[in-house]
């Protein structure tokens, strides 16, 4: 475990100085993300041992926006100042936004033929 | 005996309480997910969130006091960020093969969700640095801050215009989808990682491991093109 957490770690290292050296659009984390990819693509055998610890953290993602998310108590005045527009701006934009993007997708897989993925849970 | 204000005076300076009250909200949040056979209107970040801000309501903790505890788990976004390589590494193959519907939903659904939210709030009289901070909503918090200050907007209240958004998205996104009768694992996940990050695709990992790998790429793919998209839809639509 502590491995594999040191290789994420130096990942995610690796990417923060890329994003700043570089000054590309993307946050260090999304860009440890592609290396960890390359790593594996590079180095298949390391796949299964870096397995356990990943699903344990890709398993609890939800913990690690809470901290950020009772931020939100501290801006409750000027939320409740434009409450109803940015509700409903909100609300609305991300109905559209997944309605659209789910649709866009389909559409053109059937357009494309390429065979749904439908098995599985719920 | 010590005196209990002289513990609690002890505890609430330190990291350990708040540390431990965010993750047994978590937990709390976690168990009402389960007992709900696992709703989505159930969503354990926000539950927990509640939980967390009547608790700081009540003992009178301000946000910075919270945070000093909370920070480590907050830390761990950036190591979870990066696990998920793995789950895009073991779909890389049918990501491959979904190319272009990929493609068209990512254009698709960042598109809409950029330019609607900013034609809605302006409908409401929101302007300025708040319709700013809400032009990156769709996108993963640190780099929806970087586009958010660029623009003009605020960081923080960018923040929590990104985290209402994920919360939002992952409630609505199965029954949503359901009414719509999609059932391509493919489709469901990447479109609500391209709406709703980080929240949506923790919330499509809940549901199936195919849709939490392309909500990661989604995610992902978003946080480039927001970046490209925002500054342009706030000039034509703010």
């Amino acid at each position: 475990m502590i491995a594999t957490l040191a290789l994420i770690l130096t990942l995610q290292l690796a990417g923060e100085i890329a994003a700043r050296a570089l000054s590309l659009p993307l946050p260090g984390p999304v860009v440890g993300l592609i290396l960890l990819v390359l790593t594996c693509l590079i180095r298949p055998s390391l796949v299964d041992r870096i397995r356990p610890a990943t699903q344990g953290l890709l398993q609890h993602l939800s913990l690690f926006f809470v901290p950020a998310g009772v931020g939100i108590v501290a801006h409750l005045p000027l939320l409740g100042q434009h409450g109803v527009g940015l509700a409903v701006a909100i609300a609305g934009s991300t109905l559209l936004a997944i309605a659209v993007g789910a649709l866009a997708f389909t559409w053109v897989a059937r357009l494309l033929n390429t065979p749904a993925d439908e098995g599985g849970d719920d | 005996m010590t005196d209990p204000v002289l513990i609690w005076s002890y505890l609430s300076q330190g990291p350990l309480l708040w540390l431990t009250a965010t993750l047994a909200a978590y937990l709390l949040g976690d168990a009402a997910f389960r007992a709900s056979r696992r709703q989505s209107w159930a969503n354990p970040v926000l539950i927990a969130i509640i939980l967390l801000a009547l608790l700081l309501g009540v003992t009178g903790t301000d946000y910075a006091t919270y945070f000093e505890g909370a920070q480590f788990v907050h830390f761990m976004l950036g190591p979870a960020t990066v696990a998920l390589g793995l789950p895009l590494y073991d779909n890389l193959r049918r990501v491959r093969s979904a190319f272009w519907p990929m493609l068209a939903a990512l254009l698709a659904g960042s598109s809409v969700g950029v330019i609607s939210v900013l034609m809605i709030a302006k409908a409401f009289g929101i302007q300025g640095a708040v319709l700013a901070s809400l032009a990156p909503k769709s996108t993963t918090a640190p780099v929806a801050i970087g586009i958010a200050e660029r623009m003009g907007g605020q960081p923080t209240l960018t923040a929590a215009l990104v985290l209402l958004t994920g919360i939002f998205g992952a409630i609505v996104v199965t029954p949503l989808l359901n009414a719509l009768r999609i059932r391509d694992w493919r489709a469901r996940g990447f479109a609500i990682g391209v709406a709703a990050h980080g929240i949506g695709t923790a919330r499509a990992f809940q549901v199936n491991q195919t849709a939490g790998a392309f909500s990661g790429i989604g995610m992902g793919l978003n946080a480039v093109l927001t970046a490209i998209i925002a500054p342009l839809a706030l000039t034509f639509f703010g």
